[in-house]
């Protein structure tokens, strides 16, 4: 059994330590708005915080994260600025199929934790790995910028 | 001609079954008068019986009031439309439920979409026959009077409904925003509270839908509908589908076209923790565990031998030499008008160019996958489904079943571009292999989830084909166009098919050649011919299909055309365009907003900019965009702003229509910059977006769209903002650096200076 702490939830999974993060929210956990997309963090579609950082769960063993804590963006919401960013979302309405969001929802409220004013090549950078492959790059950038002027 | 090459591009989107599979004698898809096509073997009785006690089973089938097939009010207040089109990120479901609420007069807030069940006799793309699937941007433009039909009669009916229950005459009452009226005894009712009565009225035959006029919330912004659930996670794709006993499948695929299994040791598999079974299926082995990391690394710790016998060995290079010979060799003809060679001959300036377009993955953001449960009644598939009725008969034929035992349950697609509409069912099959397999077994029943991981995705084949073209053009010495010869090389994407008889005329398949020849542009001497070559890779139709090479190579020559005669080349090609107002309509558009012919600032010091623009129709919608790019001493460039104008006829949703020129033309970006499938001795070379690099967040321009005001029908949008950007790139990179773009992607190297 490993003990992890997901969304301010102690939970045990019964997995071997190799299995990604990901693999044990989306399987384990049954937590499916983290997505697959690349499985060699190249896409973002599986970002998730730990720490309040950015992390590729596709390649982070559930055994490196035992101890920290996971926020997914099924609980994003309870944290002010990963509200704002959803809202901001909805308003612009950014998405399209949808697929890659939960990951640009997740790297944006991680850039602007960090940065709350972020100029357009702060968002290029820290967006740049997160891919959309239904091009919604334009509708993001304005959807962080429109974020951005609500926080403090 | 134009018209026809639509039709046929379109209906192609369903139009494919698999060489070799019994099913071919099962689908037989004929076409026509009207150009549509139509599954023969889907008799009136069959479909509706699929209609009713299969497939009629529905979230929203216990509503009390459902007038017909598309809408349905229950006692909560809630209107489900019943949405016949696949929503993968183009807005399908926004669209067609802005149509139903116009005609409704119901509040935006109360409406739901609902993705349809597989049901044919209900459910069928109009502009397809008697199949229903999604592609050749047909959504709203074949449902638009449907819906428009099937709101209105809804609507009426809850008039009546009222008129009954306060006894006063039904034209005294009126609907606002999801509430029904009788103002002069201001007496009003929510839908929800009048849904049984309205149940009960007639369903009458002779309403009229709106007078555009009264249009509430069409030509306006609504919020999409999806939005909500795909910011917060909860969305379901069918990655994220989770049935009880469900089991995972990770398909080991032969790594080259046409090999087989041979022999294969699933020991090793079997011995991971997780692993429940090893089978062998037509596509691969397939191995199935409780979870997909169990299964990917049972799939890791598999050995296969492959039969190569009849497999694809052949490598990128050796293929562009065998369709540049061909090259040099007559085609057959798919427009011929007066005499192209001579006139070239007689030219006074001419132009000549040979273009290469790679293979080109889809690469949609969910790899594909799909769901299937067999029992003993038949066949549960739940699946991002965008080949309905193609992969119903398909799924049915393989599993000896009748097509009303396959039951397609939609969920929302992660992007597709095409993919999905496959002519061969491939993916859907492979899923129902693997089940079938099972069949016998404990995990006989077990719903089975078939991942691909994305390195299958990529090397899966069904790519955009390869294409060679070669263009002479020339001009009189008055500058006026006088000749377009134009040799299009690369595979079928209908050939070899049972459409072959219908959709490839004379050897020309339509969808290779249209955008050339249907060429807008006037000259009295042109001809365009074909070479279909067939090297045994498997291609598809890409996001704007035959557009997605034509275009470009069209609009790059037109281009030079104009350089050529001295003129610009917005105002040569008006000149050219006087049978195509439309064209002019758009391309006018944006020139003006792009600000054409004033100088461009420089952006950074030391580089070269230029202002490039093109212009091209696609699935009865008109694109043009003026691309802005700035390049460096090393010939890296950017691609700073973009103009778009877009006449789609009557915009349903304004803010969607943009939507989908912004994603069409970053789609179409990223294979201009990046896209490339390359084949060596028949292995793919690439296998994620490490090495089939796509369209990032600092490599999106700026882009503003513009929509020319239509009372037309309206068209589709999700495709025709595709084709557009590449050439309208290239022209700017020429008038940036005076090189013209022949091969794609494009090549910084070659910009250097
Ligand atoms: S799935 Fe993790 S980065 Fe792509
Ligand atoms: S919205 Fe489709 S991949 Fe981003």
């Amino acid at each position: 059994m490993i003990r992890l702490n997901v969304n301010g939830k102690q939970v045990n999974v019964d997995v071997s330590p190799d299995t990604p993060l990901l693999w044990v929210l989306r399987d384990a956990l049954n937590m499916t708005g983290t997505k697959y997309g690349c499985g060699m963090s190249v896409c973002g579609a599986c970002t998730v915080h730990v720490n309040g950082s950015p992390m590729r769960a596709c390649s982070t063993p559930v055994s490196a994260v035992v101890g920290q804590k996971i926020t997914t963006i099924e609980d994003i919401d309870k944290n002010a600025i990963g509200k704002a960013v959803q809202a901001a979302w909805r308003k612009h309405d950014v998405v399209q199929c949808g697929f890659c969001q939960s990951g640009q929802i997740m790297a944006a409220t991680a850039l602007l934790a960090s940065n709350k004013k972020p100029s357009d090549a702060d968002i290029d950078a820290a967006m740049s790995g997160n891919l959309c492959r239904c091009a919604t790059y334009v509708r993001i950038r304005a959807a962080i910028k429109d974020a951005a002027t609500g926080l403090k | 001609m134009s018209k026809q090459l639509h039709n046929r591009s379109q209906h192609s989107a369903t139009a494919r079954s698999e060489t070799g599979l019994s099913r071919r004698e099962a689908i037989q898809w004929t076409l026509i008068a009207g150009g549509g096509l139509t599954l023969a073997a889907l008799s009136p009785s069959s479909g509706s019986a699929q209609g009713t006690s299969v497939m009629g089973a529905s979230k929203a089938s216990s509503a009390p009031f459902a007038p017909n097939a598309f809408v349905r009010i229950g006692e909560d207040n809630v209107v489900t439309v019943m949405c016949k089109h696949t929503e993968m990120g183009q807005g399908s479901y926004t669209g067609l439920c802005t149509i139903v609420a116009d005609e409704l007069d119901a509040d935006w807030g109360q409406v739901k979409a609902e993705g349809a069940p597989a049901n044919a006799a209900l459910y069928n793309n109009l502009m397809w026959g008697q199949a229903q699937g999604t592609g050749g941007s047909t959504a709203i433009a074949n449902s638009f009077e449907q819906l428009r039909q099937a709101g209105a009669t809804a609507r009426a009916m809850l008039v009546s409904a009222a008129a009954q229950e306060w006894k006063v005459p039904a034209n005294t009452i009126t609907v606002e925003k999801g509430v029904v009226w009788h103002k002069p005894s201001k007496r009003k009712a929510t839908f929800g509270a009048l849904a049984s009565k309205a149940a009960a009225q007639p369903i009458p035959t002779d309403v009229k839908p709106k007078d555009p006029k009264q249009y509430v919330y069409i030509g306006k912004r609504v919020t999409r509908t999806d939005s909500p659930a795909k910011v917060n996670g909860s969305a379901v794709f069918t990655q994220d589908l989770k049935l009880p006993g469900m089991l995972t499948a990770v398909v080991a695929h032969p790594p080259r076209f046409g090999a087989k299994v041979k022999s294969f040791d699933g020991s090793k598999a079997k011995a991971v923790a997780g692993v429940v079974a090893v089978v062998s299926i037509p596509s691969g082995v397939a191995v199935v565990a409780r979870d997909f990391w169990s299964a990917k690394k049972g799939r890791d710790a598999l050995t296969v031998e492959w039969d190569e016998s009849k497999a694809v060995k052949i490598s990128s290079s050796e293929l562009l030499a065998q369709y540049k010979t061909l090259a040099g060799q007559p085609g057959a003809v798919a427009r011929k008008e007066g005499d192209a060679a001579a006139a070239l001959a007689k030219a006074a300036k001419k132009v000549e160019a040979e273009f290469v377009f790679p293979y080109l993955a889809h690469a949609a953001m969910e790899p594909l996958n799909c769901v299937v449960q067999l029992s003993k009644d038949g066949c549960e598939v739940w699946n991002g489904e965008q080949n309905q009725t193609g992969d119903q008969f398909a799924l049915a034929s393989v599993l000896g079943l009748k097509p009303e035992q396959v039951k397609l349950n939609q969920l929302f697609v992660g992007g597709s571009f095409g993919r999905r509409a496959n002519p061969s069912s491939d993916y859907v099959l492979e899923a129902a292999f693997i089940a079938k397999a099972l069949a016998g077994t404990e995990h006989g029943s077990a719903p089975i989830k078939m991942l691909w991981t994305r390195e299958d995705d990529m090397r899966g084949g069904y790519y955009r084909p390869m294409y060679l073209h070669k263009v002479s053009a020339g001009l009189d010495a008055q500058g006026q166009l006088v000749a377009w010869q134009q040799r299009i090389v690369g595979q079928s994407i209908i050939a070899g098919t049972p459409f072959e008889k219908m959709l490839v005329k004379d050897g020309v398949d339509m969808t290779s050649v249209e955008g050339a020849a249907d060429l807008p542009y006037a000259v009295a001497n042109l001809r365009v011919d074909l070479h279909s070559p067939r090297p045994g890779v498997p291609v598809q139709w890409w996001r704007s299909v035959g557009s997605t090479h034509t275009a470009f190579s069209v609009e790059t020559i037109v281009d030079e055309l104009a350089h050529l005669a001295g003129k610009d080349a917005v105002a040569f090609r008006e000149g050219l365009l006087s049978k195509h107002p439309r064209h002019v309509a758009v391309l006018k558009l944006a020139a003006e907003k792009a600000g054409w012919g004033k100088p461009l600032p420089t952006l950074r010091a030391g580089e070269r900019r230029g202002r490039g623009v093109a212009v091209h129709e696609s699935f009865g919608s008109y694109v043009a965009q003026v691309a802005e790019v700035s390049v460096a001493k090393d010939g890296t460039f950017t691609v700073d702003r973009v103009v778009c104008a877009v006449d789609c006829g009557l915009a349903i949703n304004p803010d969607q229509v943009v939507a989908q020129m912004e994603g069409g033309l970053g789609y179409g970006l990223a294979a201009a910059l990046s896209g490339k499938i390359t084949l060596k001795d028949g292995l793919i070379e690439q296998s994620n977006f490490h090495d089939y690099p796509v369209l990032r967040m600092a490599d999106m321009p700026k882009v503003e769209v513009h929509i020319v005001p239509s009372t037309e029908k309206p068209s589709g949008v999700g495709e025709p903002g595709t084709p557009v950007i590449a050439p309208a790139v290239a022209n700017a990179l020429f008038a940036a650096t005076g090189k013209r773009i022949r091969t794609l992607p494009i090549s910084t190297a070659d910009l250097a200076g």
